[in-house]
């Protein structure tokens, strides 16, 4: 059967808005396009009214109250906002610590959560940047290990943008709250995907994005716990005062209003979304193990995200496989399709060699994935990775049995 | 990223892909002269064979391999068009911007120009250093 290309395999990066979402969407564009803090007229009761229908929607999502969720512009800010807003709760060092107090995250984090933290270090707070082991998951002894007296916030991912490895949340959550220390987590890659209940989880602050769960860009939210403890968290934008004075700015009504339906419809299909999808991405990653050697799935085997998988083939460089594979969107660790020419820190992170860095694939399927499309991404992989493999000095070294590690190479 | 025309019909269509021999069969022959730059981990490697003819000192086939991007790929296989055929004096004066020029390379990927001029003069020295001419120390200075 024909497939139609170009085929969308880069679902972590952005997924298309559900045509359901749309269609939900469109009349706050035109007929109701009210301001939602207008409280004089029934346009900005109206406005107000699908705002706060939304609000429900995504409280559900996640088992936390309406009045718990703050709207913003996506995860970046939702990030910024828990990460920076909780520890300048703290203006001057706690008991027992010279600094400002003690921040406690992962190497492995989405750089929305890394640069607020380095932030912070510059302004006087001590943040320890823990590596994860081999298999990419940061674990609660992990976190334990490194929690002090002057710990104040931790803030780890739910599941990793890169690998699709899942932290140990809940565990986190619950060790955090033993000891009394806020605990945010930016769940942009598992809400939606997996089921989440913020209470249950021991979760204070979590961040999420309507672009990632067949919504809208421009969309987030943060949830902010309101009772044991409650959060107050310091406004990271001041003006007007709304958003309960977390968010100030005028609301996007509509990407809000399709914010609240894509929540609805991933809290109604998550389930048997996640498991289609998992049987795909195990038919792409059977399909590329079995017909090539020297392939490597990076991150832990199983406790991953049904929809994302990261590949190293082995001996053929990332940027030059997507070249031969141009009518699959994806993405590479490769430093050739990075802007800073370096390859991925997550890959670096998990001790992931530099080599094996630069060939890596990250494919992450999504709603619209169908197995035809896996398929023909299966076999367009195989035919470039062999052809690939035909032109490389280091495939011909590793058949003539030289470790490539030990050759004495001339770097530039 | 976009491409121009010459890198992708290179890196689709690549020019005198492969070698002389393996590795070792190649170590102990005379009249092939062998460069291999760059390394795993900066992402790009290139491997240039040359064989030459003892007699008039022109290099009569060239052979390349390479891992690394698309540009690499290209600059990699247009030095084997360019070398065959060619004095070993004409070879050492390839000049990685020749490369750029000719493939319209980015700024970003200036440097698998260089990789190429570097691997063009690597098999040339092993060549010379086989057959016992001398090799000067700095590479640099005399392709100026």
């Amino acid at each position: 059967m024909a497939v139609k290309t170009p085929i969308y395999m880069d679902n972590a990066a952005t997924t298309r808005v559900d045509p359901r979402v749309l269609d939900v969407m469109l009349p706050y564009f035109s007929e109701i396009y009210g301001n939602a803090a207008s409280r004089n007229h029934q346009f900005g009761w109206a406005a107000e009214e699908a705002v706060s229908r939304a609000r429900t929607q995504a409280a559900d999502l996640i088992g936390a109250g309406p009045k718990e969720i703050i709207w913003t512009s996506g995860s970046t800010e939702s990030n910024n906002l828990a990460i920076k807003g909780a520890a300048r709760m703290h203006e001057k060092a706690p008991p027992g610590s010279e600094g400002r107090g003690h921040i406690i995250t992962s190497a492995i984090e989405h750089k929305a959560v890394l640069d607020p933290c380095k932030r912070l270090a510059k302004e006087g707070f001590d943040v320890t940047f823990l590596s994860p082991g081999s298999d990419g998951i940061v674990t609660v002894d992990d976190i334990a290990q490194a929690i002090r007296d002057d710990t104040i916030l931790v803030t780890i991912m739910w599941a990793n943008n890169e690998i699709g490895t899942i932290n140990q949340i809940p565990r986190i959550g619950e060790l955090c709250h033993e000891k009394g220390i806020i605990f945010h987590t930016d769940a942009t890659q598992w809400v939606g995907k997996m089921p989440t209940d913020v209470t249950a989880d021991g979760i204070d602050l979590l961040s999420w994005s309507g672009h990632k769960i067949y919504g809208p860009n421009g969309v987030g939210a943060l949830y902010i716990r309101r009772r044991k403890p409650r959060v107050r968290l310091v406004a990271q934008i001041d003006g007007g005062g709304h958003e309960r004075g977390f968010r100030s700015g005028t609301l996007n009504v509509p990407a809000i209003v399709g914010f609240g339906a894509a929540c609805e419809i991933c809290q109604q299909e998550m389930q048997d979304e996640a498991q289609r999808l998992f049987v795909l991405r195990r038919r792409l990653e059977d399909g590329v193990t079995t017909a090539l050697d020297a392939v490597q799935i990076n991150g832990h085997p199983d406790k991953r995200l049904p929809h994302v998988t990261n590949i190293s083939f082995g001996y053929v460089e990332g940027e030059s496989m997507m070249m031969s594979i141009s009518d699959i969107a994806c993405s590479s660790g490769s430093a050739c399709t990075s802007a800073s020419l370096e390859p991925s820190y997550v890959l670096k992170g998990l001790g992931v060699g530099d080599d094996m860095a630069h060939s890596s694939l990250r494919l992450s399927l999504g709603r619209f994935t169908t197995e035809e499309e896996v398929d023909y991404t299966v076999e367009k992989i195989v035919h470039a990775v062999k052809k690939l493999r035909e032109l490389s000095p280091l495939y011909d070294m590793a058949m003539e049995g030289i470790d490539i590690t030990k050759v004495q190479w001339d770097e530039h | 990223m976009a491409y121009s025309e010459k890198v992708i019909d290179h890196y689709e269509h690549p020019r005198n892909v492969g070698n002389f021999g393996s590795t070792r069969d190649v170590k102990g022959r005379k009249d092939i002269g062998v460069g291999l730059v760059g390394a795993p981990e900066c992402g790009d490697v290139m491997q240039l064979q040359i064989k030459v003819d003892h007699e008039t000192g022109t290099i009569k086939d060239a052979r390349f391999k390479c891992f690394g991007c698309g540009s690499a790929i290209a600059s990699s296989s247009l030095a084997t068009e360019w070398l065959r055929g060619r004095s070993l004096k004409d070879g050492l004066a390839i000049k990685n911007t020749e490369i750029v020029e000719e493939l319209s390379l980015p700024p970003v990927k200036i440097h698998c120009s260089v990789l190429a001029e570097d691997a063009i003069r690597s098999a040339i020295d092993d060549y010379r250093r086989k057959n016992g001419f001398a090799v000067p120390d700095d590479k640099r200075i005399e392709s100026n």
